[in-house]
Order: structure tokens, then sequence, then C-alpha cells
């Protein structure tokens, strides 16, 4: 009986996981264009790829946005985090405006932030009007300041999912280990090095690995802030080349090389990940 | 007699020195969390501000201000007659859209997730954990390389530009995360539990209906609100699998937002995307403590 309830969901996902995947990478080893074709060309797009400009630039705006957005997101949500943790009044309030933007889709999110970057309407606009009137803030028309548009943006967007996952784990710390660092004449600073950070470093390093998924997955961000990649290409990320390539310009084939290149972005990341989790339980099941 | 009225007066200076740090790491603790409030309130007051407001103004006065006027038109423009992907009957059928497409979705995957994770945590046999670890995989699989293969199995049995297209990949994408949360939550369900029911005769549905689901309503929360929120808010296949008046409603603003036109409706717009991210709010906003609890279970398991 088990297994015939099991079978139906099981069936989905392994097509879903496996069929799906060998036939993406069959895809982007054939000759297809507008339709799916499948003579077989070998891995040429996976050498051309790289001499596409595009591509190069979708994938130093991934480096770039990873990298800012991981640690921005970090330490933002870490000060929130912190901050709460002292016994604020209104915790709950506090807590529920840093989190309602990972509740809310990039589609609305995206849109409004697009309008608060416009120059003619949005933050430079009331600026302005305050009366500073040469100030300038206008990010997503500059094709070299647009990446910092979406970073920002992202940022924003994921610093509460952070800041949840530190309380959780500030939360989680033993207040009589606090307690016997006071007596002992450890300072606040000295027992958020000693003791709290290492009790939430694991915790941080689940949130980068987080955050580094949803950055090589980073699409409905792009399409909704700077429309799918302007100014001209220069906010172009690996999956708004994919949706370009298989939908916009009917090269299928080379759509599928970058989606099975973003697959093996985030086994770059999950892999050591998943193994390193095996060991932390193994080492500890060894302990005790 | 000197000498205590001495040590008390240093003692009191020290209290009060310490008391004035305590009340300037007070003063810095609030104005560190205010300011970032403010950043993060700004986007949801400018659009519920917006919405009320009349485009003249908005366009005179700037997106961000407080409200001169007062008006609920751009809400009823929104919802039925504003001209969307070449129809001008609002976005009224791409939020009914959303809804057909969600709740279905979000129903089925639940279910197919309690029993998933009820079998392979209870009834557990030869390679049951292989297959969860595979069914793991589908979690983290970038939505982009299933594009393709949907695209021609959708086209295959006719539901291409369809809701129940759209229900399809939903329930198989999600099942991998449903049966993730169940299986980790009933994990902790003693086995003798289920052991002592067996002993007593019970089969596999009857301990399932007496014994698991009366435990459920925890992880039946955490999983419905993660699902409802996720699907209500996926764009990528909503983008591409649908079009016009079958798009749900995420992919029709952002359709809207970043459309030809230069005239920006901001009025008609911010009605627009506040009807969109209604629903996830509500839930987000009654149902905060179960959505914290999926965010932090879906991140480190």
């Amino acid at each position: 009986m088990p297994f015939i309830v099991l079978a139906p969901s099981l069936a989905a996902s392994f097509i879903y996981v496996f069929v799906f995947t060998i036939w993406t990478f069959y895809i982007s080893l054939s000759d297809s264009s507008l339709l799916p074709t499948y003579g077989f060309v070998g891995f040429q797009h996976y050498i051309s790829i790289w001499a596409n400009q595009r591509w190069q630039i979708a994938y130093s705006n991934l480096f770039l946005f990873s990298a800012l957005y991981v640690v921005f997101a970090i330490l933002i949500g870490l000060g929130l985090a912190i901050a709460i943790d002292q016994r604020v009044r209104g915790e709950a309030i506090w807590r529920t405006i840093f989190l309602y933007p990972l509740a809310v889709s990039f589609a609305v999110t995206g849109t409004v932030w697009a309008w608060l970057y416009s120059p003619n309407a949005g933050i430079e606009f009331f600026v302005r009007n305050l009366g500073w009137t040469d100030f300038t803030f206008r990010l997503t028309t500059d094709r070299r300041l647009a990446i910092y548009a979406v970073i920002a943006t992202g940022i924003w967007q994921s610093s509460g999912f952070a800041m949840a996952l530190f309380l959780a784990g500030l939360r989680s710390v033993d207040p009589d280990l606090v307690k016997a660092a006071q007596i002992d004449g450890a300072g606040m600073f000295r027992i958020y090095r000693k003791v709290i950070i290492p009790t939430i470093a694991p915790i941080a390093i689940a949130v980068t690995v987080v955050l580094l998924q949803f950055a090589i997955k980073t699409f409905d961000l792009v399409a909704a802030l700077t429309n799918n990649g302007g100014p001209g290409v220069s906010t172009t990320f690996p999956a708004t080349y994919v949706y370009d390539l298989m939908f916009q310009r009917g090269q299928i084939a080379e759509g599928a090389t970058a989606a099975i290149l973003m697959l093996a972005a985030l086994a770059v990341v999950l892999v050591p990940y998943a193994l390193w989790l095996v060991w932390r339980r193994r080492a500890e099941s060894g302990h005790g | 007699m000197v000498d205590a009225a001495i040590r008390a007066t240093i003692d009191d200076a020290a209290a009060s020195a310490a008391a004035r740090r305590h009340f300037a790491g007070r003063v810095g603790v609030y104005a560190f969390l205010t300011f970032f409030a403010f950043i993060y309130v700004l986007p949801l007051f400018v659009i519920v501000a917006n919405s009320f407001r009349e485009l003249p103004e908005i366009i005179q006065n700037g997106l961000i201000g407080f409200p001169h006027s007062f008006s609920f038109k751009a809400w009823s423009t929104v919802w039925n007659s504003y001209c969307v992907g070449g129809t001008c009957a609002g976005i009224q059928h791409n939020f009914f859209n959303s809804l057909e497409m969600t709740i279905p979705a979000t129903i089925i995957s639940t279910m197919l997730g309690l029993l998933n994770g009820y079998i392979l945590s209870k009834w557990r046999f030869y390679g049951s954990e292989v297959i969860f670890t595979c069914m793991m995989f589908g979690v983290f699989m970038p939505g982009q390389i299933s594009l393709m293969p949907w695209a021609f199995i959708l086209g295959q049995v006719g539901l291409a530009n369809s809701i129940t297209g759209l229900v399809l990949i939903h329930c198989v994408q999600g099942v991998s995360f449903t049966t993730l949360f169940c299986r980790n939550y009933y994990i902790n369900i003693p086995d003798d539990l289920i052991k002592a029911a067996r002993i007593d005769g019970a089969g596999f549905w009857r301990i399932f209906f007496k014994i698991i689901l009366p435990l459920s309503p925890p992880i039946l929360i955490v999983t419905v609100i993660w699902q409802f929120t996720g699907i209500w808010n996926e764009y990528l296949f909503g983008v591409v699998f649908t079009a016009g008046r079958a798009q749900p409603i995420t992919a029709s603003l952002v359709g809207m937002a970043t459309g030809g036109t230069n005239v920006r409706v901001y009025d008609v717009m911010s009605a627009g995307v506040l009807i969109g991210a209604i629903p996830p709010l509500l839930i987000y906003f009654f149902g905060g403590k179960y959505f914290v609890r999926g965010l932090t279970q879906g991140a480190i398991k």
C-alpha cells in the first residue's frame, strides 16, 4: 500500500528531476534553433557561449551580485537581529516590517522599486523637491549603475530572511553561558565574539547557501526592475539569458546550454554544503 | 561614616554613568531599527498611498508624498477596464487565474506531501532514504532546466496557455517541498505510537487518519502557507507558458509595468500591484508565525 501511494509523486519527481535535466542537457548538445531538434552537435555551444558578450555580462553580473548581496544581506540581517534581541519594545512589529518583502512577489516589489529609482517621479524627484536641486539618483537608467539597483533591491528583500534566521539563532544561545561570561568580566563585545558568534556561525553558512541559491535563480527581480536586463543588456543574468535565448530569440540550444550551466553553478554551491552537513552530523553523533 | 558617604557618591556617579551609557545604547538601537524600518516600509507606503491619489497630483508632487486627494477610481479602473495585453477588461481575470492556479495546486501538493512524508518517515523500506534524497533535488532545481520539457509536454497534452497546465507544473514542483516539510515533521513522532497501532491491527490508512493527521495541524499550516505564497508569487512559468488573459497576476503585472507605453499611470498601476500583493500579504500578516517557521525549516533542513 505505501508504495502504491508514493508511486505517482515518485514518478513525477523522477521525471522532473532526472528526465527533464537529461532532456535539457541533450537539447544543449543539439542543433536546435527555433524549435527543439535533435541533430547532435556535441559540446560546441558550451565553447561558443563563453565568447558571447552577453553571457560574459550575465555571469560577471552574477558574481558581483552574489558577493555584495550575500555579504550585505547577512550584515544587515545580523545587525537587525542583534538590535531586536536587545529586548526592544514591539518586537513583533519590527520583525513584521523587516520580513514582509519576502512574502510578496518581485513582480510587486521590483515594480515599486523601479518607480522609486526612476528620476522623474521617485527618490531623486523627492529630494530635489526638498530643495537640493542638483541631487542625482538615477541608478536604473545608467548602464554602469543599474546592476547596483538590482543588488540593493535584492538586499532589501532578503535581509529580513537573514534577520529571522539569526534571531532564531541568538535565541538558542544558552543564557547561562552568557551569564557565566558576564560574571567572568567579559564585556558585551567580547561575549558576542566568543560566545554568540560561534553558535550562529552555522546559521551564517546556511543563510549564505540559501542566498547564493536565490542569486543564481534571480529572474523575476530583474524582469520587473530593469525590464529583463536593461538598460541595454547591462543587467543580464544567467536566468534572464536563458529566457531570452529560448523564447525571444529562438536559440533554444544556446538557452539550454545556459540553463545547464546554471544547474552546474547550483551544484557547485549545494554539493559541498550537503557534504558538510553530512560530515557535521556524523561528527556530532560520533561525539555523543 | 564620611568614607561610606564618599563611597556612595562614587557608586552613584558610576551608576548614573552606566545609566547614561545604557540610555545612549537604547537610543542607538531604536535609531538603527527606525532607519531600516523606514526603508522597508517606504515601498509599501508608496503603493498604498498612490493607489488612492489622483494621477495629476502624483505627476506634480512625485511618488513619495502624503495624499492630498483621495479616490477609489484607480482601483475600479485597474479591476474592470484597464488594458492589459490587448484586452481592456482589467486585471480581474488575471487575479482569478491566480486563484484558480494557486488553490488547487496548493491543496494537491500539500495532500501528496502529507502522504509522502508519512510513508517516508513511518513506512520506510529498502531504498526509501535514497528515494527521499532524489526527491529533494526537486527543491533546488532551477525552473529554467524544465522549461523546454514542460513546453513539449504541455503542448502534447493540450494544456499550453492554460491555468491547468500551470497547476500541473506547480504540483510536480511543489511536491518535493511539501514532502520535505512533512517528512521532517513526522520523523519526530515516536515510532512506538505507530507500532502500537499496528499491533492493534490498524492499517496504513487508519494510522494516517487516526494518528498522523490529528498531529499534523502545525505542519499543515506551514505547508499550506508556504505553497500558497510561493505559487501565487511565481513568475517564470506564468510568463513563459501563458499569454494575455490567461496569465496569472504576477505575469500580467510585470507586463503592465514594463510595457511599451511611456505614460506611467502610477495611480492605476499602484492599485494593480497592490491587488497582486494583497493575498500573500494577508496570509503573512495573519499567519506570520507559520510563515517564518516555513522559512527557517525550508532553509536549514
